[in-house]
């Protein structure tokens, strides 16, 4: 028993790793559940998670990652990798703003037009009363 | 000629002291002429102005898009009533009803699609922009001849003449802002000819230009980005002649 809490003291950055990791997929899919969030842009987000539990359960990947990319100092890794999760994250959200512009300025233009024309049509009745 | 539908699309953003001045311009030169005003979210009484005329049809878009996607409104209006030719023209007065049939006429021996109204073809007496301004258009005209082979000298006029077949492709492919040099690499991409006539532009009677100091720069980059990528795209055009 001693022994158990001996260890969990001495990892305590990887239980709380750990913990954060498997958070955000739970606060993600409840998202998801709670439609709150649409499935296809919940992806990222849960290969983000999936990948920080991953990390933190088996600790010397971050190692193996780190020394293959020639980084030294093995948590600023993990500092890279947060951020270009992050960045794809940001780039998503980019591609997701263009194309609901481009839907919203379709609408705009076409209740416009339907305005207009409903202008017409109306003094048209008008007329014929 | 005599039957052919002609619409002026007339983008109009809080242009009250002009608006009503450029319809009745436009009614005196052709009364067949159909006049199409699109407010593009105007916050001064446009709208009121281009009503009280009762020569026009005015589209209020419910918020402020940009020249081009006011001018798209126009096309999808023009595309849906079937014209066969439609003048964008701007609302602001500098523009002279009285040349809108020199940029018809190329369009009329159907060897053209568009026809640009330019400044720069032979010195004319009017308005010629400024220095600055004068090299970032003689900049674009390298860009028209380096990524569509034809020689555009005014790439931002606003005075433009399209046939059916351009008015239906721009209906669903304009870009939404600064859309004027983009929109002719658009085009050329495309297969469409364009030609270029000469005309005078007035300088502007109200209002102020869109586009001064820092703007100028997003101007540049984001027209010269636009006019690259546009280049690089596949043709996306479908042929209409059969439908």
């Amino acid at each position: 028993m001693y022994n158990l809490l001996a260890i969990v003291t001495e990892n305590r950055i990887q239980v709380f790793s750990i913990i954060g990791s498997i958070s955000l997929i739970l606060i993600i899919l409840g998202l998801i559940k709670r439609k709150k969030l649409k499935e296809e842009y919940s992806l990222l987000w849960l290969a983000c998670g999936c990948f920080f539990v991953l990390i933190s359960v088996f600790k010397p990947l971050l190692q193996i990652f780190a020394s293959t990319l020639g980084i030294i100092y093995a948590p600023s890794a993990l500092l890279l990798m947060l951020i270009v999760s992050a960045f794809f994250i940001l780039i998503q959200f980019s591609v997701v703003i263009s194309k609901l512009s481009e839907s919203n300025k379709n609408l705009i233009q076409e209740v416009g037009i339907l305005k207009v024309e409903l202008k017409k049509l109306h003094s048209h009745v008008q007329d014929i009363k | 000629m005599i039957s052919a539908k002609i619409i002026i699309i007339t983008p109009a953003y809080n242009e009250e002291k002009n608006i009503n001045r450029v319809i009745q311009s436009l009614k005196q030169e052709n009364s067949n002429f159909e006049c199409l005003v699109i407010n593009d979210g105007s916050i001064d009484d446009t709208q009121k102005m281009a009503e009280s005329s009762g020569l026009a049809t005015v589209i209020q878009l419910p918020a402020n898009l940009g020249i081009g996607g006011a001018v798209q409104t126009g096309f999808k209006y023009a595309f849906y009533h079937q014209f066969d030719y439609a003048v964008q023209f701007d609302g602001d007065g500098q523009h002279l009803a009285s040349e809108i049939n020199k940029l018809l006429a190329p369009l009329q021996t159907k060897q053209y699609d568009v026809c640009i109204g330019s400044r720069f073809i032979e010195k004319t007496q009017g308005f010629q922009s400024t220095f600055m301004r004068r090299i970032g258009i003689k900049l674009f005209e390298v860009l028209n001849k380096l990524l569509i082979k034809q020689k555009i000298t005014d790439s931002t006029s606003g005075f433009r003449a399209y046939n059916k077949e351009a008015i239906a492709f721009l209906a669903e492919n304009y870009p939404t802002d600064y859309p004027e040099p983009e929109s002719i690499i658009l085009l050329g991409k495309n297969d469409f000819k364009v030609k270029e006539v000469s005309v005078e532009m007035l300088e502007r009677q109200g209002g102020e230009s869109s586009i001064s100091g820092l703007k100028s720069a997003y101007y540049m980059i984001k027209v010269i980005l636009a006019m690259l990528m546009t280049a690089q795209r596949q043709k996306i055009r479908r042929d209409i002649k059969n439908v």
